[in-house]
């Protein structure tokens, strides 16, 4: 989004390098984040697109071998300074995975838990309130409305991949990071998300890591390209799909190997 | 070249057919063995519990008794029976010389005067009257009765007297011996007498030992797996702390037995005996078992919950706390079924620490004197009265009973309550 002809930026990476253990998997990447932007992250498998998208709220710690170095500026502050709280970190920068996690529990409880455990809803009618936007928010409401509180792994792969969408935006976040969310699901499924992923890129910034060529130039406006750990190219969307800079974007694009 | 393929094909259908036959006959053997097992122990063991009794004529006399008339509450309590109880045994043959007098008196429990007292104490009424009342066969004759004793032995390698036999085999034809249901093999505390064991007191020492053993090795337990598992750092230090749980859990459990011995009751005094002592000695033994189940089941709940919960921006302590602990319950819980159910059957570990006094008392809390069921097992198995030999194989289907139900109780937990990952 551009105001007075500027773009926003809302994610900056400088110099990010990861390890795990001796082994490098990023090199200094460097990638500026558009605000309300959706941003596609494509490279062949191993390339350290996921990788590079954990380290945007730090789920690289849970790996115990794993340490980033370089600076990650989110409305201007390192999250990787020791000052930074994973916690509300976390609460405004929301994840959906490759695989629908729901918690085992009632759909209700599914998308409560993160205002419950930020202390969000003051009341049960605010917390209801919640419920019910996230939910319709993430398109899942219609179908689920009467049955809030059946267990959420009842739902089918797409709904469940969508209940896991409401629950990262219950607490309002900034920004979404989605880790492949579609690659799970049948098509009818992947189209139900990407046009959902378009509404919601209006209140949050989303990047999206994607296997999809095709899929990073429907829903993307920007788009960063991964080989072996190294940000080839990044640019619009436009740009990248039909007149890339670097041979390798073009053959990867154009499918002569990934 | 399509012979040879086909020859191939033949072997290896016919190397499947001999495996699965291997298979077949290795169940079939363990199938035989355990029903031989559980016949030998159920037809040795169920007639342990009928038991026999003389059905006697009992003249209550007052003289005899040295009971005044209208005798009150307190003189009935302190009234003297055994010349009656004697009396009435002796009754049973007009002809019998002081000897024999002896005989027939020994054909009941020693407890037969205290029988009577109850009978009267229950209905004052019969004083001067005679009735016919119940007494515990001796084991010898409960065994006569039950066909288990030999008799055709020649008499001075018997302890039943041929005078006894024919004595007993009239009451036997007079319709004077009944069998009934053994409720004191259940009721009764440990006794030098077959015929008036029962097991309450070591199936009390057993579930007070068990509980001891629950409440404090599944909390220590538990809270130990989750700090391996979810928080500890992965390093040399926890490496070598996992190889040690797990070369715990294999140390002979004779072991924990001389443990509890030099340091609970020789170091901290505690009481000899009790299921107090045997019950941490046995939750040293369980513990290692619960942490294991414990953390396997913690390992078991997929990474994905782990994340979906930190993403939301869940503290490590609430991911663990609300999601991955629960998720682990129904595991952990029937792991530590699994770990009672063995420490149940643990015998050494109770020898060392005193657990096989003889105790002919009930408990009533983990701080008294008490067997358990597995030494009452190895107890009986050492007494030479052959009365003793169908309440070890008695007490053994009780035991059995207790760790079928316990290890089936795992079973429903861990079905019923664990969730499904698609």
């Amino acid at each position: 989004m551009k105001k007075n002809g500027v773009k926003m930026i809302k994610i900056k990476a400088k110099d990010v390098d990861v390890f795990y253990g001796k082994k490098q998997a990023l090199f200094n990447i460097s990638l500026d984040i558009e605000e309300n932007q959706v941003t596609a992250l494509i490279g062949p498998s191993g390339c350290g697109k996921s990788t590079f998208l954990r380290c945007l709220n730090r789920m690289n710690d849970v790996i115990d071998i794993c340490s980033v170095k370089g600076e990650i500026l989110i409305n201007d502050f390192n999250i990787n300074d020791k000052g930074c709280d994973v916690v509300r970190l976390r609460e405004k920068i929301g994840m959906v995975f490759q695989k629908p996690n729901p918690f085992p529990k009632t759909l209700y409880e599914n998308v409560s838990y993160g205002p419950t455990i930020h202390g969000i809803a003051q009341s049960k009618q605010e917390m209801d309130e919640i419920v019910e936007t996230s939910l319709k928010k993430a398109a899942l409401w219609e179908e689920v409305k009467d049955r809030l509180h059946e267990p959420g792994t009842g739902l089918s792969g797409g709904q469940q991949q969508r209940l896991c969408i409401a629950r990262a935006i219950s607490v309002k976040p900034e920004v979404i990071l989605m880790d492949e969310p579609c690659s799970a699901l049948d098509p009818i499924a992947t189209a139900q998300i990407e046009e959902l992923i378009d509404e919601l890129k209006k209140e949050h910034t989303i990047i999206i890591v994607t296997h999809s060529m095709a899929q990073a130039a429907r829903v993307s406006q920007n788009t960063g390209f991964f080989h072996l750990g190294q940000l080839i190219e990044h640019g619009s969307t436009d740009k990248i799909f039909k007149n890339p800079d670097n041979t390798k974007t073009q053959d990867y694009i154009t499918g002569r190997f990934g | 070249m399509n012979k040879n393929k086909e020859q191939l094909l033949n072997k290896r259908y016919k190397a499947e057919q001999r495996f699965r036959l291997y298979g077949q006959s290795a169940i079939f053997m363990a199938l035989l063995f355990l029903t031989i097992f559980i016949f030998k122990i159920f037809s040795t063991g169920y007639s342990a519990f009928q038991k026999t009794w003389l059905i006697v004529p009992v003249t209550f006399d007052a003289e005899l008794m040295m009971l005044d008339q209208n005798p009150s509450n307190e003189d009935l309590q302190d009234a003297d029976y055994y010349d009656i109880a004697l009396k009435s045994m002796a009754d049973l043959d007009p002809n019998a010389n002081e000897d024999q007098e002896n005989e027939l008196k020994r054909m009941v429990s020693y407890f037969f005067e205290k029988e009577i007292k109850n009978e009267l104490l229950n209905d004052p009424n019969l004083i001067g009257k005679t009735k016919e009342v119940y007494l515990t066969a001796s084991d010898d004759l409960d065994q006569v009765f039950k066909g288990n004793y030999p008799r055709d032995l020649p008499e001075d390698q018997r302890r039943v007297s041929d005078y006894q036999l024919k004595i007993f085999d009239q009451l036997v034809a007079n319709g004077k011996v009944e069998s009934k249901f053994n409720i004191s093999f259940f009721t009764n505390a440990d006794s030098r007498e077959a015929e008036l064991a029962g097991i309450a007191s070591s199936f009390m020492g057993s579930i007070f030992s068990i509980l001891v053993c629950l409440m404090i090795a599944f909390p220590v337990a538990v809270l130990a797996a989750i700090y391996l598992e979810e928080f500890a750092p992965k390093n040399r230090f926890t490496d070598f702390i996992e190889v040690n749980i797990n070369n715990l859990a294999a140390v002979p459990s004779i072991v924990f037995g001389l443990l509890g011995l030099g340091v609970l009751l020789a170091i901290f005094q505690l009481p000899r005996s009790t299921p107090l002592v045997g019950g941490i000695t046995l939750s040293l033994m369980t513990l290692p078992t619960i942490i294991i189940a414990a953390r396997a089941s913690l390992k078991a709940v997929p990474p994905s919950i782990r994340e979906a919960a930190l993403a939301m921006g869940a503290s490590r302590m609430q991911t663990t706390m609300h999601h991955t602990v629960p998720l682990s319950m129904p595991g952990t819980l029937s792991g530590t079924i699994i770990g009672l159910a063995q420490a149940l059957g643990e015998t050494a570990p109770l020898i060392l620490i005193g657990m096989v006094a003889f105790v002919n008392t009930i408990p009533g809390s983990p701080m008294d004197p008490a067997a358990s069921l597995p030494v009452q097992i190895y107890i009986w198995a050492e007494s030479a009265e052959r009365g003793f030999v169908e309440k070890v194989s008695a007490c053994i289907m009780v035991l059995l009973g207790f760790l079928i139900t316990m290890n089936l109780f795992a079973q429903i937990i861990r079905h019923k309550f664990e969730k499904k990952w698609s």
